[in-house]
């Protein structure tokens, strides 16, 4: 009877808990205070232990029918994968690939999308130019009221003109600060939320985005004030617009992965086109931010129309060459071109 | 018996290592994400409230327009960020989900990027704020009929995880994550090593350990566990009737349960060894 006392399953548990108690040390270890926080001789351990509890895990399956066994290793196991298997760039690292190469040649690669988000917004943009220019009427289907803040048909050139030079009373960074909420961001960051749903909320967003555009244009240069006008959209708005039309892109790319999925399941594709997207959605948010800066302080401190045009289409053309200029081809995306 | 299919099962779903072994990670439930996320709500808006104290009372030197400038900036980088800062850490989780006992996971082998994480936090803003801004339109000067349908499209994405079997938010679809469970390891004592003094008084025939399979084991192992008396002396009892065992002297309901837990478990942990598993006591294998 004696020989029946102790279970193979339980000699097997007692021989092997003492390495499964130093491998919880260490996680623990990690978690609350990050690889560093190991001494030497338990960086060696590490994968010692977690391959040994894995082990462990599958030999329980097969022969222990120790539900509390069987468990513990399961989410002993769990935890250790998601930490040796987990993100292990350092922060530092992973900033300078996203400038250096994810977010250009994430814009680079969704460039079709990029045409046809910009083509919608300028297809709008002329559209409600022609139609203000020759009903100033229109100019108020286009426009909410708050947006336009005053800056109607009805007033007079010199109101006009003086809304492109004075910002009111805020400072700079009161500017900036209600840039963050303002129509524009909320635009950018919905016309890449809502590309979900097969691409046409962001599409519909675009157009309104540049009927708005165009209509604007429209009653300052029925007032003769269109090249003023032009210095002051383009300092912030070559960044901003540039922005959504990205955003829009990013949006589009999701929405047609969801819509054509190709050989491989909706979901699949889905989360394969939200890796390119994500990340040139994470680039239009530092384009806003830069956008922002812009409006806030360069378009308060700069009056000069020509200084004014020269950085709107400075920064244009530093983003079209960052993003889609020549750059060193690495080796392993040249195997993948080839 | 063979008709019940336990939750476990429902949420279990494949994670294959490189070393071959599948860990059978377990979806987040539903009402432990809705926790989560009000837990992290409060979080944020209380610590935003005690910002705005603080930052105002500091900031009346400085002049008020500024102070709330600071704020405002401070809201913004708080309500966006929270999320994404937390979710990119070793855990993978905010404390909201620390506290539900969840995290966040790649859907494949593939680690969790930062990516990721990004894009399944850009998403939050139409799957929440959409809807809310929805309802609170309908007051306003907007027509109520066209809050109504936005609400109602809005609310697809409000209510997405529980239309599709993996539990996934619209940003979890794109971002390739899911929320798993994350239980801390807890190792519970062995029942089989707390009846080595009372092995004598009981000896079961063959007959009587084979009575039953390993669903009846784990049932058996969660009632000694919990250890309600009632469940206790019910369970006994029908396993004393089912097996013809008579009850001894002083012999108690739990040691029983106890012992023939231990002899039940050694038969049909034998027999795994030569390649059987009884699945249940219906199993005639």
């Amino acid at each position: 009877m004696v020989g029946q006392i102790t279970l193979k399953s339980h000699r097997f548990r007692t021989e092997r808990e003492q390495s499964w108690r130093e491998l919880e040390v260490i996680l623990k270890a990690i978690e609350g205070r990050g690889m560093k926080s190991l001494s030497d001789a338990q960086i060696v351990a590490l994968p010692r232990l977690y391959r040994s509890t894995l082990s462990s895990l599958s030999v329980a399956r097969a022969t222990s029918l120790d539900q509390g066994v069987i468990t513990y290793l399961e989410s002993l196991s769990a935890r250790a994968y998601y930490i040796l298997y987990g993100s292990q760039v350092s922060l530092g690292k992973r900033i300078s690939t996203f400038f250096l190469r994810d977010w250009p040649l994430a814009a680079k690669a969704l460039w079709k999308e990029t045409a046809i988000s910009a083509a919608l917004t300028l297809l709008a943009a002329v559209l409600a130019f022609i139609l203000v220019k020759n009903n100033p009427d229109w100019f108020y289907t286009f426009m909410p009221d708050a947006m336009a803040e005053g800056r109607t048909p009805a007033a007079s050139a010199e109101t006009l003109r003086d809304t492109l030079y004075h910002d009111g009373n805020s400072d700079g960074l009161g500017l900036f600060a209600s840039f963050l909420f303002s129509h524009n961001s909320k635009v950018a960051m919905f016309a890449f939320a809502l590309g979900f749903a097969f691409c046409i909320p962001t599409a519909i967003l675009l157009l309104y985005n540049g009927f708005i555009l165009g209509s604007f244009v429209a009653i300052f240069s029925e007032k003769e004030l269109g090249f003023e006008v032009g210095g002051w959209l383009i300092i912030h708005g070559a960044t901003e617009i540039f922005a959504i039309i990205l955003a829009g892109a990013a949006g589009m790319h999701i929405g047609k992965a969801v819509a054509f999925p190709g050989e491989l399941t909706r979901t699949e594709s889905a989360s394969k086109a939200g890796g390119t997207a994500s990340l040139l959605m994470a680039g239009v948010v530092i384009m806003l931010f830069f956008a922002g800066l812009l409006e806030g302080f360069g378009r308060q401190l700069i009056t000069n129309d020509f200084i004014r045009y020269g950085i709107g289409l400075g920064t244009l053309s530093i983003w079209g060459l960052y993003f889609y200029g020549p750059r060193r081809v690495e080796p392993e995306s040249l195997e993948g071109k080839l | 018996m063979a008709g019940v299919i336990s939750q476990r099962v429902v949420d279990q779903r494949k994670l294959i290592t490189p070393e071959g072994i599948d860990l059978q990670v377990q979806l987040a439930d539903i009402g432990a994400r809705i926790g989560a996320y009000f837990i992290d709500q409060i979080i944020i808006n209380v610590g935003l409230i005690i910002g705005f104290f603080v930052i105002v009372l500091g900031g009346l030197a400085a002049g008020p327009e500024i102070a709330i400038t600071v704020f405002i900036l401070i809201n913004f980088f708080v309500r966006n960020f929270y999320y994404m800062f937390f979710e990119m850490g070793p855990k993978a989780a905010t404390p909201g989900k620390r506290i539900s006992k969840i995290r966040v996971a790649s859907r494949t082998q593939a680690r969790l990027t930062a990516n990721a994480v990004f894009a399944r936090n850009a998403l939050r803003e139409i799957e929440i704020n959409l809807p809310l801004s929805f309802v609170f339109m309908g007051g306003g000067s907007v027509d109520g009929w066209i809050a109504i349908l936005g609400m109602l499209w809005s609310g697809i994405f409000l209510f997405f995880p529980l239309f599709n079997k993996d539990r996934l938010r619209a940003g979890d679809l794109i971002a390739g994550t899911w929320v798993v469970r994350a239980p801390k390891p807890i190792l519970a004592n062995d029942l089989v090593s707390e009846k080595t003094e009372l092995d004598s008084a009981y000896t079961f025939t063959p007959t009587q350990v084979e009575a039953y399979g390993v669903h009846e084991l784990h049932v058996l192992e969660n009632v000694i566990r919990a250890n309600d008396q009632q469940t206790v002396i019910d369970v006994s009892d029908r396993i004393r009737n089912k097996i013809d065992w008579a009850k001894g002297m002083s012999e108690t309901d739990l040691d029983f349960l106890k012992a023939y837990y231990a002899a039940l478990r050694g038969r049909l942990e034998t027999r795994l060894l030569f390649g059987v598993r009884r699945k249940d006591k219906f199993d005639k294998t």
